[in-house]
């Protein structure tokens, strides 16, 4: 039995660790594409005109508000469409613009959804700044954008470092779902073998298992950044309130 | 003893107007305040005052009526309020410091990004305005680390270092535990001393005896009446003046007979 697992081992090894590879570049990118656009969206839901404000608020609750699943089939299978395709060659655009490759919408779909998320992280941090320390910005001379910049921005960033971590643990989880549009990240992988070895029993607890050391690897970082970063005296000052 | 100089006034305002939907906060006021003057407004609360002194350096804009801060007009169109914003300092009841910033980085902040000073050059003046205030030895210290009165205190340095043509205080000391009101009341006197123009919003009506070369009572979104301080806590002209003032004794304890 142990002879035969170390040598089982051995076979599926490679595959395993170009899935989780996969995985853990699929939860990278996806996050700092959710960062690119969520930490904009924040900023336009907290500061922006009337109609950006809208349009901000819009896209995070389509977003927050569809299953996830749906999300990265429309990106995968709806963009892909023919209908829309022979529209798009019309209007110029190359033959199979949106047809894109499964890492591709991976990335997009992920990336997106995790835009919103972080958008209502940021919003809250920056909300949780308060509008004082603006008002006192602006009283100095400092324009709006200085103001943000160099007074609410540091802050909301730091507040923001504790729900930007259970985002990264949450993603690299969520990653799991590209499998459906045939990426080979970890989960894929461990289909593949079950699909060839009939050992769902060892393979699902193993992947499991791969999934929470990397969820308790991010967590244990995750607190030390937020150490690092933490503001002395904001803590007491948080529990005299 | 006299306010009269033949000097113009380094603020001026004239018929102010703001409303807030269905309430008019400021009916009309005009207001001319001497250089080194230092000028103490009361009130009861939701009166304007705060409005007022917003209205000053146009953290809010009136929906008429024109204000000039030495000569220039802050309400004209084309005035850039950032200019006018860095020659105006402003105190806040909340303080609202820099949380992320050390003390000095807080009273430094404002002359690096607004007047492009050279850091080392900002940081040196920081130190001299923190000594300025008694803080010299709490210069790192975050303001989660420092008392109400310490916080309100480097909040001053952090205008004064902008070397400000007006100071504004909007209730400096309300939010403060009485025994910490004494530093920061000791702090604007002495600024007073030094002749930094004053407009101070504020319940302490010791304070207010003491140092102000006149006093403003608002009600209503109106000037009252004003005048020096002797006129108006024994010889006001205005019974609403008597009143408020009498109810503020009592609410705040008549504070003539403390060594203040
Ligand atoms: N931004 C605002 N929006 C709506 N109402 C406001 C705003 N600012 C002040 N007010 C109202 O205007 C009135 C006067 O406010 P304020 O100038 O702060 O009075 P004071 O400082 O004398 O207490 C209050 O009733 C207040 O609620
Ligand atoms: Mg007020």
């Amino acid at each position: 039995m142990i002879p035969n697992l170390v040598e089982f081992w051995e076979m599926i090894w490679p595959n395993l660790g170009r899935g989780l590879i996969v995985t853990l570049k699929l939860s990278a990118g996806a996050l700092l594409i959710g960062l690119l656009i969520g930490l904009p969206t924040s900023l336009l839901r907290v500061y922006g005109t009337r109609g950006m404000r809208a349009a901000a608020t819009a896209f995070v609750d389509i977003i927050r508000g569809t299953p996830q699943l749906v999300q990265l089939f429309f990106i995968y299978y709806g963009l892909a469409d023919a209908g829309l395709n022979a529209i798009l060659v019309n209007l110029g655009f190359p033959n199979g613009f949106l047809v894109l490759e499964p890492m591709v919408a991976a990335y997009v779909a992920l990336g997106v959804n995790s835009g919103a998320y972080q958008a209502e992280y940021f919003r809250g941090a920056i909300q949780a700044v308060g509008s004082g320390q603006l008002t006192a910005a602006r009283a100095l001379g400092m324009t709006r954008l200085q103001a943000i910049l160099h007074i609410v921005l540091p802050q909301a960033l730091r507040l923001a470092v504790a729900p930007w971590s259970n985002e990264a643990a949450y993603m690299v989880k969520y990653t799991s779902v590209v499998s459906l549009i045939a990426v080979s990240d970890l989960f894929g992988e461990a289909r593949r073998i079950m699909s060839r070895h009939y050992n769902q029993m060892l393979m699902l607890p193993l992947v499991g298992l791969v999934y929470l050391a990397i969820v308790l690897l991010i967590t244990w970082l995750m607190q030390h950044v937020e150490k690092r970063v933490a503001i002395p005296g904001v803590e007491v000052e948080a529990q005299r309130a | 003893m006299t306010d009269q100089t033949p000097e113009a006034p380094i603020v001026r305002i004239r018929d102010l107007h703001k409303r807030y939907g269905d309430l008019d906060v400021l009916r009309g006021v005009s207001l001319d305040v001497t250089r080194g003057e230092v000028v103490v407004i009361i009130g009861p609360s939701g009166t304007g005052k705060s409005t007022l002194l917003r209205c000053i350096n146009q953290l809010t804009r009136p929906d008429s009526g024109r204000v000039w801060l030495d000569g220039v007009e802050v309400t004209a169109p084309e005035c850039n309020l950032n200019e006018v914003r860095a020659e105006v300092g402003m105190v806040f009841q909340d303080f609202n410091l820099f949380n992320h910033l050390t003390a000095i980085k807080n009273v430094a902040i404002g002359p690096i990004r607004v007047l492009h000073m050279d850091r080392a050059q900002a940081l040196e003046l920081a130190r001299y305005e923190l000594e300025r205030v008694g803080l010299a030895g709490k210069a790192d210290a975050y303001p989660g680390q420092l008392s109400g009165g310490q916080k309100q205190r480097v909040a001053i340095a952090r205008a004064l270092a902008m070397k400000p043509k007006v100071m504004l205080f909007d209730e400096p000391t309300s939010a403060l535990d009485p025994e910490l009101i004494g530093e920061v009341l000791e702090v604007m006197k002495k600024l007073a001393q030094e002749h930094m123009t004053m407009l101070v919003v504020t319940h302490e009506m010791g304070f207010a005896r003491e140092v102000a070369n006149r006093i403003v009572f608002m009600e209503g979104g109106n000037i009252v009446e004003e005048g020096p301080p002797a006129q108006l806590f024994y010889a006001a002209q205005h019974p609403r003046t008597a009143e408020f003032l009498g109810k503020i004794a009592d609410l705040y304890g008549d504070e003539q007979g403390s060594s203040g």
